[in-house]
C-alpha cells in the first residue's frame, strides 16, 4: 500500500528526516510517535506533499506508484487524506460547499458523476451522526469560529466523505478534551476497514487507549529508532521520552 | 512559499475578453473644452435654455477649482484639452425610434458583450439602457415599464419629454460644485440613464444600463438620475466596459439618486472598465460621483459595487439620510491587480433621527495594485440615536501590492453608535494547501478562497449580476493555467 524506503527531507534547508523506512500494509493501523522536533509532523506533510517540504533522498511508492512524482491535489483524489493538526479557516465558504468541492474533485478523477445537492445532502446526514455533529455545522463557514473539538471533529467529518485509501493524522488529539478525544476516535475507528490504511502521528499514548494501533513507530531525530505492537506505547508512557533519545544516540 | 506565490502571480494576469472595437462610423467633436464644445454639445442636443445654461454655469465653476490630490492614487496631470467630448454613432444622429431601426453594427457589439437588445433574447425581467460613447442607443422594455407608470430613459430623453423633473432633482443630490469632477461632468455630460418610479410602485423589472466606451481620446461624461417617489421601490444595475488602448480615457460621471418616504432603492455596479496592461500602460480613469439623498422616513439606499476594472478608481457612493428611521448601505468589493490603482469608500451623512448604516468593504490587492478603501461616517447633531456599523476587510495576494484603510468618523450627537472593524489578511499558502489536500486544484482553490471572502457583498447583488461578479472575478484571477 505505501512504502517508504530511506526517505530524508529538509525543511527551510534544515534536514529533518533522515532515512525514513516504513512499510504499510492494507487495513493496517500505524501508530508514530517520537518527541517534540522529532520529525512526525514532517512526515505526515511530506506524504501529503506540501510546499516547502523537500525531498532530499529515498522514495515514497503508494499503490505502486512514485507518490513523489505528484502534486497534493492529485495525491488527494488519489485516496490520500490528511487530517490537520491546525485546520484552517477558510471565512465565507460554508463547510457543505467546501466538502461537496473536494468529494466531486474526488470523483470526477475517478471517472465518476458529481453528486447533486439532495445526494449529497443524503450522504453528509449519515455521516455526520459518526461525528456526533449537528446539520447546522454545515452552513457555518468552513472552520471559522470552530472550538478546537470542532474543528477536529470536521476533519473526521471530511475523511468519512471523502473515504480515504490511506488516512494520516496528524496529532488529532492535541486540543482535544476526553469526551472530544472520545467522539474523535470512535469516528475514525468506524472508518476502520480493511482497504483503509492509516498513520495515527501523535504525543501521547492517550489517544492510542481509543485508536488502537496494528504497529507503533518511535520516530528520534528524524529515524525511527523502534517498532513494536501497541504495547511499545505504554512502554513510552512508562519511560518517557528521554529513553528512545538514548537509543537514537547509541543508533 | 515562493513558488505559490508566483503560481498566485500568474493565474491573476487577466484576460480582458471585452477589449475589442466595433469599426463605426462616429461623429465626433474635434479635442478641446470651451464654451463654444458646451454650447455646440447642447445645440447637438438640442436642449432647452435651461438646460444650457446649468452647462454654462458648471464650466465657469470648474474653471475656477482644482483638481483634487488627497486620494491615494498617482497619475499625470489630465490635459482637458486633448479629449474630445462627444462622440456618438452616425448611425444615431436620425435618432432610432424603435429597436429595429437600431444599427446592426451595435447590436453585435452588445452581443458580443452578452447583453442582447433584441428583447425575445434578453434575461426576463431585465430592461436595458444601452450607452454607446456619448449617446444612448437603444432602451429597451420601455412600453411594459410605461404601464407601470415608470419612467425609464436615455436623459436626453427626460430633459426633453420631463423637464420638470429634471429641473427639480438635477444637482439636487451632487451639487455643481461638489467636486472638481462633478463640475466638469455637469458642463459637459453627454447621456445616461434616467428613471422615475411613480408614488407606491414596484418597479415590475431590474433596471440596468450598460456602458460601452469605444472611440479613441474621448471622455464618457454621463449623468444617472433615479427618483423613487414615496413608498416605492426600484432595483437599478450597472455595467460598463471598454476597449484595450495604451492611451488613458476619462470617464466621469454622476449619479444621483432620491428616494422619497418609504421607498427604496438599491444600486448595483459591476464595473469593468479596461484596467490597462500587466505593465500598467492605458486604462481607463474612473472618477465617478455617487450620492443618494433618503428624503423621506423610512427611505433606504443600498449601494453594492464589485470593481475589477479602471486603471484608476476613484468612487465614493454615499447616502445622507436627511428622512427619520432611514437606511443606507453600502457594500463593495475592489479588486486591483498589476498596477491599477483604487481609492474607493463612501460616505454617510446621518441627519435624521434613528437612522442606521452600514458599511461593508471588501479589498483585494494582486500584482503591484495599491488598494485603499476611505470612508466618512458623519452624525450630525440633530441625529438622534443614529447607528453605523462599518467593515474593511482587506485580502493581498501578493508581496508587492498594497492595502490601505482611511476611515473618518464625526460625531456630534453623544446618542451615536459607531462600530468599525478592520481586518488584512494574505491569501495563505495554508488555506492553499488545505483546499489542495482535499483535492482541488490551485486555480478552484484561489477562486474558492476569494469568492469566500467576498460572500457578503455578492449576496447583496440580484442574481444576475452576483454571478457574472463571481465569473468576472474568477477571470481576474485566472492566468494561462500551465
Amino acid at each position: 500500500m505505501l512504502s517508504i524506503k530511506n526517505l530524508s527531507a529538509d525543511v527551510d534547508g534544515k534536514p529533518i528526516l533522515k532515512g525514513i523506512n516504513l512499510e504499510i500494509g492494507s487495513g493496517e493501523v500505524h501508530a508514530i510517535m517520537g518527541p517534540n522536533g522529532s520529525g512526525k509532523s514532517t512526515l505526515a506533510n511530506v506524504i501529503a506533499g506540501r510546499d516547502g517540504y523537500e525531498v532530499t533522498g529515498g522514495s515514497v511508492t503508494y499503490a505502486g506508484n512514485d507518490l513523489l512524482e505528484l502534486e497534493p491535489e492529485e495525491r488527494a483524489r488519489d485516496g490520500i487524506f490528511l487530517a490537520f493538526q491546525y485546520p484552517v479557516e477558510i471565512p465565507g465558504v460554508s463547510n457543505v460547499y467546501f466538502l461537496k468541492a473536494a468529494v466531486n474533485a474526488a470523483r470526477k478523477h475517478r471517472g465518476e458523476e458529481e453528486l447533486d445537492a439532495m445526494d449529497f445532502l443524503k450522504l453528509i446526514r449519515t455521516k455526520l451522526k459518526l461525528v456526533e455533529m449537528k446539520e447546522e455545522f454545515m452552513h457555518r463557514a468552513v472552520n471559522e469560529g470552530f472550538s478546537g473539538g470542532e474543528k477536529k471533529r470536521n476533519e473526521i467529518l471530511q475523511m468519512a466523505m471523502l473515504e480515504p485509501t490511506l488516512a494520516v493524522l496528524d496529532e488529532t488529539d492535541s486540543g482535544l478534551d476526553i469526551d472530544a478525544l472520545k467522539v474523535v476516535a470512535g469516528g475514525v475507528n468506524a472508518l476502520r476497514s480493511k482497504d483503509r490504511s492509516m498513520i495515527v502521528v501523535t504525543h501521547y499514548q492517550r489517544l492510542l487507549d481509543y485508536i488502537v494501533p496494528d504497529h507503533v513507530h518511535v520516530l528520534s531525530g528524524g529515524k525511527i529508532v523502534k517498532s513494536g505492537d501497541k504495547n511499545l506505547a505504554l512502554e513510552l508512557e512508562r519511560e518517557g521520552y528521554g529513553w528512545v533519545e538514548q537509543l537514537a544516540q547509541a543508533g | 512559499m515562493s513558488s505559490t506565490a508566483s503560481e498566485i502571480d500568474r493565474r491573476i494576469s487577466r484576460d480582458y475578453k471585452e477589449g475589442f472595437v466595433t469599426d463605426i462610423e462616429a461623429e465626433t467633436l474635434p479635442p478641446g473644452l470651451d464654451e463654444g464644445v458646451i454650447n455646440k454639445l447642447s445645440d447637438i442636443k438640442d436642449e432647452p435654455d435651461f438646460m444650457r445654461e446649468w452647462r454654462l454655469a458648471a464650466y465657469q465653476q470648474w474653471l475656477e477649482m482644482k483638481n483634487p490630490e488627497w486620494a491615494h492614487v498617482n497619475y499625470e496631470p489630465i490635459d482637458y484639452q486633448s479629449i474630445s467630448y462627444y462622440s456618438a454613432p452616425k448611425s444615431d444622429a436620425d435618432k432610432p425610434k424603435s429597436l429595429d431601426e437600431v444599427d446592426p453594427k451595435l447590436l453585435e457589439t452588445y452581443d458580443k458583450l452578452g447583453i442582447p437588445l433584441i428583447e425575445q433574447q434578453m434575461l426576463a425581467g431585465v430592461a436595458v439602457d444601452a450607452v454607446f460613447d456619448s449617446v444612448s442607443v437603444a432602451t429597451t422594455f420601455k412600453d411594459t415599464l410605461a404601464k407601470a407608470g415608470v419612467i425609464f430613459c436615455s436623459f436626453s430623453e427626460a430633459v426633453k419629454e420631463h423637464p420638470e423633473l429634471i429641473k427639480k432633482y438635477l444637482g439636487s443630490v451632487v451639487p455643481v460644485a461638489d467636486n472638481y469632477y462633478a463640475a466638469l461632468n455637469s458642463a459637459v455630460f453627454t447621456d445616461g440613464s434616467f428613471v422615475y418610479i411613480p408614488k407606491g410602485v414596484r418597479c415590475p423589472m431590474e433596471l440596468s444600463t450598460y456602458f460601452r466606451i469605444n472611440a479613441s481620446n474621448t471622455g464618457q461624461f454621463e449623468r444617472t438620475l433615479i427618483i423613487a417617489d414615496e413608498g416605492s421601490y426600484v432595483s437599478y444595475n450597472e455595467g460598463c466596459t471598454a476597449p484595450m488602448r495604451d492611451e488613458n480615457q476619462l470617464h466621469a460621471a454622476v449619479v444621483e439618486l432620491v428616494a422619497m418616504g418609504d421607498a427604496e432603492i438599491k444600486y448595483s455596479t459591476v464595473q469593468n472598465w479596461y484596467p490597462g496592461d500587466e505593465n500598467g500602460k492605458g486604462g481607463i480613469y474612473n472618477f465617478v460621483t455617487k450620492r443618494g439623498a433618503c428624503r423621506g422616513n423610512n427611505a433606504k439606499i443600498s449601494w453594492t459595487q464589485v470593481e475589477t476594472g479602471s486603471a484608476i478608481t476613484w468612487k465614493y457612493p454615499s447616502v445622507i439620510l436627511e428622512g427619520d428611521n432611514s437606511v443606507g448601505e453600502f457594500y463593495s468589493v475592489a479588486l486591483t491587480n498589476n498596477y491599477q490603482q483604487a481609492d474607493t469608500g463612501t460616505k454617510m451623512i446621518h441627519v435624521g433621527k434613528n437612522t442606521s448604516s452600514t458599511i461593508i468593504s471588501k479589498g483585494i490587492s494582486a500584482g503591484k495594485a495599491h488598494n485603499a478603501y476611505r470612508g466618512l461616517v458623519r452624525v450630525t447633531p440633530g441625529a438622534d440615536n443614529a447607528r453605523n456599523y462599518t467593515q474593511c476587510d482587506s485580502l493581498l495576494m501578493s508581496d508587492e501590492c498594497g492595502a490601505h484603510t482611511f476611515p473618518y468618523v464625526e460625531v456630534k450627537n453623544p446618542t451615536a453608535k459607531v462600530e468599525h472593524e478592520a481586518t488584512t489578511s494574505k491569501i495563505g499558502e495554508d488555506q492553499l494547501f488545505y483546499c489542495k489536500q482535499r483535492g482541488l486544484d490551485e486555480e478552484d482553490a484561489v477562486n474558492l478562497i476569494v469568492n469566500g471572502f467576498c460572500k457578503e457583498v455578492f449576496n447583496e447583488l440580484p442574481m444576475e449580476f452576483a454571478v457574472e461578479a463571481q465569473k468576472l472575478l474568477e477571470i481576474s484571477l485566472e492566468g494561462s493555467v500551465g
